[in-house]
């Protein structure tokens, strides 16, 4: 195995691995403020214009987290900044 | 991503998501200028659309405004309009979104980065706009700048994310699976493209909305 192929390797292990647990967080975030938001729709009916709002940037802000992740893991699959250091 | 896709006026290389961006706002121009041709007090076919669809935003806008309302509502509506369709221009098969393009959204971003202070210097003046940096106490400055940047930069990465990683999702589903099978995941891209045009403008309005109204609860915290 020469360095080209560990670094190849590496980096698919640890982009699918990245993308897992990057991927949980942001799940679990997302569960927690979906049902706080039906909770409040629940109790108040009359307001769900605005919890619906709040709740849409909400899971945008949330979703970002998720997306970071993905852009990162992409540059790390098909822009690799290592791979080009080895290959110059 | 790909390279292949520009056009060659000379020496100038004009980069598909120009040519898609300029294609949508000639299409937006042409819509409302045929729609608006003849108008008249009692409202028929295309200018009833045009005019629910501007109250909508209207409505969404002083909700969360209702004294600047006016002001900021022609920047977030063209922002919305305009991304709604640039968002759904994947789902046309030989055409990508201009959206997918971080340059395109960085220049979305920068617009609303500096609109947020021209607006909010515009309203507040520059002294007072200023002072609202060092508002709880001058210790958060840092903070405040540090979060002017990551706010406009996270704008810019969202909506690049989003709308890239649909398109390659549906190309990747293709490769997999073959003919017809991402049809369910283009129905998830017009949620998304709505979603995400919906976010977009709703943040700048949010941000804009802060920068301006500050001096109001400067006002209220004195009284």
């Amino acid at each position: 195995m020469n360095e080209m192929t560990l670094i190849v390797l590496g980096s698919t292990v640890a982009a699918v691995i990245g993308i897992a647990i990057g991927v949980l967080g942001p799940a679990l975030a997302m569960g927690k403020a979906i049902s706080s938001a039906l909770e409040a729709l629940a109790r108040q009916p009359e307001a769900e214009r605005s919890i619906m709002r709040t709740l849409f940037i909400g899971l945008a802000i949330i979703e970002s987290l998720a997306i970071y992740c993905l852009v990162i893991i992409l540059i790390v699959l098909f822009k690799n900044p290592l791979l080009a250091y080895i290959i110059h | 991503m790909d390279e292949g896709y520009s056009l060659m006026l000379g020496s100038l290389k004009i980069h598909v998501s120009i040519i898609s961006t300029w294609g949508v706002m000639i299409f937006i121009i042409s819509l409302v200028w045929l729609a608006t041709r003849h108008m008249r007090m009692l409202p028929s076919g295309m200018q009833t659309v045009i005019e629910g669809i501007f109250e909508a935003m209207e409505q969404a806008v002083l909700e969360v405004t209702p004294e600047h309302g006016r002001l900021i509502m022609p920047f977030i509506s063209t922002l919305w309009v305009f991304l709604i369709i640039a968002n759904m221009l994947g789902l046309i098969p030989g055409l990508h979104s201009p959206t997918g393009d971080l340059s395109v959204t960085s220049a979305l971003a920068i617009l609303v980065f500096l609109s947020v202070h021209w607006f909010g210097i515009r309203i507040q003046g520059l002294k007072k706009y200023l002072h609202h940096y060092l508002q709880p106490t001058p210790m958060l400055l840092p903070f405040h700048i540090i979060s002017e940047f990551t706010r406009t930069l996270a704008l810019a990465i969202r909506l690049f994310g989003n709308i890239m990683s649909l398109e390659m999702a549906a190309m990747l589903i293709v490769l997999v699976a073959g003919f017809l099978a991402p049809i369910p995941i283009l129905m998830l891209h017009i949620i998304e493209a709505l979603v995400q045009a919906y976010i977009f403008g709703m943040l700048a309005l949010i941000y804009l909305a802060s920068a301006m109204q500050s001096q109001q609860i400067n006002s209220e915290e004195s009284l």
